[in-house]
């Protein structure tokens, strides 16, 4: 288990106070001018020893992709986007960085929109976060009064704003290009790539989209040097990381720990364990709803880390496990997923806009066995058809619950569809006989 | 049908009071110059507030016209996302979240809880007008669920009876504390966190294995 002196977010549940005081004890904001002294390319060549991979589901290199950003610019703006429009279902840790640490954020900002050259940041964040968005706002004040942000920022010499926008619920929004859209006041429809936001984003100007927690952990990977980071986890998967952990288990919680723990460990240790033990665990989603789900014997044994999950055909996403125990409707479980996306799609593309209520449908009738067995398949004929043929991840992610839930549970839709109909057939028969 | 939705309700004009258009300037100048369309989506949502919680055409096209964007556009904006309400609704304004992380820890019970003691549907607001019931897609909170977001307030970690007592309270015009109603603050273990044990010695929560 992780050591509590190797965590960076020490404010998580919100014992100490979020203010710049409380922050400044905890190590924020400390020799942040030291930090920005080293320059762009040894902050980015720093990020990228210590293996940091984006937080947000993809799980990019961090440092990569600030290299991409321009060296040179034409003088005009420059822009640092964070998305922080947690919207993944399952998935609430970075509503824990705002409301408990802001000021880790801040620092994030300010260091990652200097290495990349940004002349302000945009925090987006979801306006459901209501609390959460006015304490990143007081703590930004703050840092204004304190001379950290604005111009000569920490005595830099580096003038740089942040400004945060609310967002009005949309969880496409999380799509960094329907981010960018809906940041400059339009409906967020995610954009073709190329050109990609490191050439033409916001107002079309460079700009690079980081995830909340990926920047909130930057201030802590260098101060305490990329090695200690990276040899926290498992090569190629380095670090600590946010773990939300909700479902069927005895007490569900966030927590902090190191990269590749054992899925098994990390509930067992924190969250109190599966409902009626491990032995009643039917089922995991491990990285927030759009990542495959996985049965138990594989729950058994794998390590949560981008690698490890990918090889069991599944993804570390966001991080956000949802534990099922054997009491639940598991096809009911989908096709509730198969509602949000189709509520969420937003409407662009005609795969996934018609594709998401045609899934969404069939997997109504699933629940009840309401089918043919041939249905099957022509349903995952279909999420293959989505996958992939949309502008933006959201068709895929709409159908990767279903192909998950195909690979492991296809006997279990087979025997509801044969249950539905011998009891047709049982009650056609009666009424024939009366 | 409730006296909140009956049509011709709609105010024809509308315009920010003296200290939200002061409000609205400071939000404006946090984009650059000419790029005053990116306030939409705050401004919109300053008009909602100032107009008991939803947003009538002649505030979407107020807005639109404060930033210099064709009104369609704003109109646009306005229809997509899900936080602009374009009828009435109830002065508290309830959204169940039943998306599958809070459906697996009992939001059907937190939802029929409403049902029961408002007397409405999923949709509709009560006779009165004191309160709205929706249903809605994942609000964040998934490892405090079931829960549900009255006006800009999270309650979490509900069941039945707490939600009812939350109903009650709204009624009889008091303010429920937000947050959990388990007893635990924020996202820790219930039965104690079991990381960042000196933290939470010291803001007086027991650890977990503790006594």
């Amino acid at each position: 288990m992780l050591r509590d002196e190797d965590r960076i977010f020490t404010n998580l549940y919100g014992f100490e106070p979020f203010g710049l005081e409380s922050a400044r004890q905890r190590g924020d904001w400390d020799g942040t001018k030291e930090i920005l002294d080293l320059g762009r390319d040894k902050i980015i060549e720093l990020v990228k020893e210590s293996g940091l991979r984006g937080r947000g589901g993809a799980g990019f290199s961090t440092g990569m992709k600030w290299s991409f950003m321009p060296k040179k610019t034409d003088g005009g703006p420059v822009y640092l986007v964070i998305n922080a429009d947690e919207g993944e279902p399952g998935t609430c840790k970075d509503r824990e960085i705002m409301r408990h640490d802001p000021h880790k954020l801040l620092e994030g900002c300010l260091i990652a929109g200097f290495a990349i050259g940004a002349t302000a940041c945009y925090i987006y964040i979801r306006g459901e976060f209501y609390d959460e968005g006015s304490h990143v706002q007081q703590a930004i004040d703050e840092a204004y009064a304190a001379g950290l942000l604005g111009k000569n920022a920490c005595g830099s010499g580096y003038d740089y704003d942040i400004y945060l926008h609310r967002g009005a619920g949309a969880y496409i929004c999380g799509e960094e290009t329907a981010l960018i859209e809906s940041l400059e006041g339009k409906k967020g429809q995610p954009r073709n790539k190329p050109p990609f936001p490191a050439m033409a984003g916001l107002y079309s100007r460079p700009t690079t989209v980081n995830n909340v927690e990926s920047i909130a952990v930057v201030p802590t990977i260098l101060r305490r040097g990329p090695s200690w980071f990276a040899n926290l986890g498992r090569p190629k998967n380095s670090g600590t990381k946010l773990f939300n952990i909700s479902g069927h288990v005895n007490q569900p919680c966030t927590v902090e720990e190191e990269m590749g723990i054992p899925l098994k460990e990390l509930i067992e240790k924190h969250a109190g364990g599966v409902r009626g033990g491990w032995d009643n665990l039917l089922a995991i989603i491990p990285g927030g709803s759009s990542v495959p789900m996985l049965p138990k014997d594989i729950c058994d044994t794998v390590l949560m880390d981008f690698d490890s999950l990918r090889e069991v055909k599944s993804g570390l996403g966001t991080a956000a496990v949802i534990v099922m125990d054997k009491s639940t409707d598991v096809v009911k479980a989908i096709a509730r997923l198969a509602k949000f996306y189709m509520h969420e799609s937003c409407g662009q593309c005609t795969p996934c806009r018609e594709g998401t209520g045609w899934m969404w449908r069939v997997m109504e009738r699933m629940v009840k066995g309401q089918a043919r067995v041939e249905e099957i398949d022509m349903l995952l004929d279909v999420t293959k058809e989505i996958e992939g043929h949309t502008i933006c991840a959201l068709g895929d992610a709409a159908a990767w619950p279903i192909q998950g839930l195909i690979r492991h549970f296809r006997p279990e839709m087979e025997r509801r569809i044969l249950a539905y109909r011998s009891s047709a057939e049982r009650g056609a028969a009666r009424m024939a006989a009366e | 049908m409730s006296a909140a939705t009956v049509p011709g309700t709609a105010p024809g004009s509308f315009q920010f009071t003296p200290e939200n258009m002061e409000l609205a300037q400071r939000i404006i100048a946090k984009y650059p110059p000419g790029r005053q369309q990116s306030a939409v989506m705050p401004l919109l949502d300053l008009a909602q507030r100032q107009n008991d919680n939803w947003l009538p055409e002649a505030a979407i096209n107020y807005v639109a016209d404060l930033l210099e964007m064709p009104r369609i556009r704003a109109k646009e904006v306005a229809t997509f996302y899900t936080m602009y309400n374009l009828k009435p609704v109830g002065k508290h304004f309830v959204q169940v979240c039943t998306t599958t992380p809070c459906w697996l820890r009992g939001s059907d019970d937190v939802l029929h809880a409403c049902e029961k003691k408002l007397g409405i549907k999923p949709g509709e607001t009560t006779a009165d007008g004191q309160f709205t019931v929706i249903e809605v897609e994942c609000l964040g909170a998934c490892v405090n669920a079931p829960m549900m977001q009255v006006n800009d307030d999270f309650y979490e970690d509900l069941t039945a009876e707490t939600t009812e007592a939350i109903l009650d309270k709204l009624a009889r015009g008091e303010k429920p504390v937000p947050g959990p109603q388990s007893g635990r603050k924020g996202s820790y273990p219930i039965g104690g966190p079991t990381t960042l044990v000196e933290q939470a010695i010291r803001a007086g929560v027991k650890p977990a294995g503790q006594k």
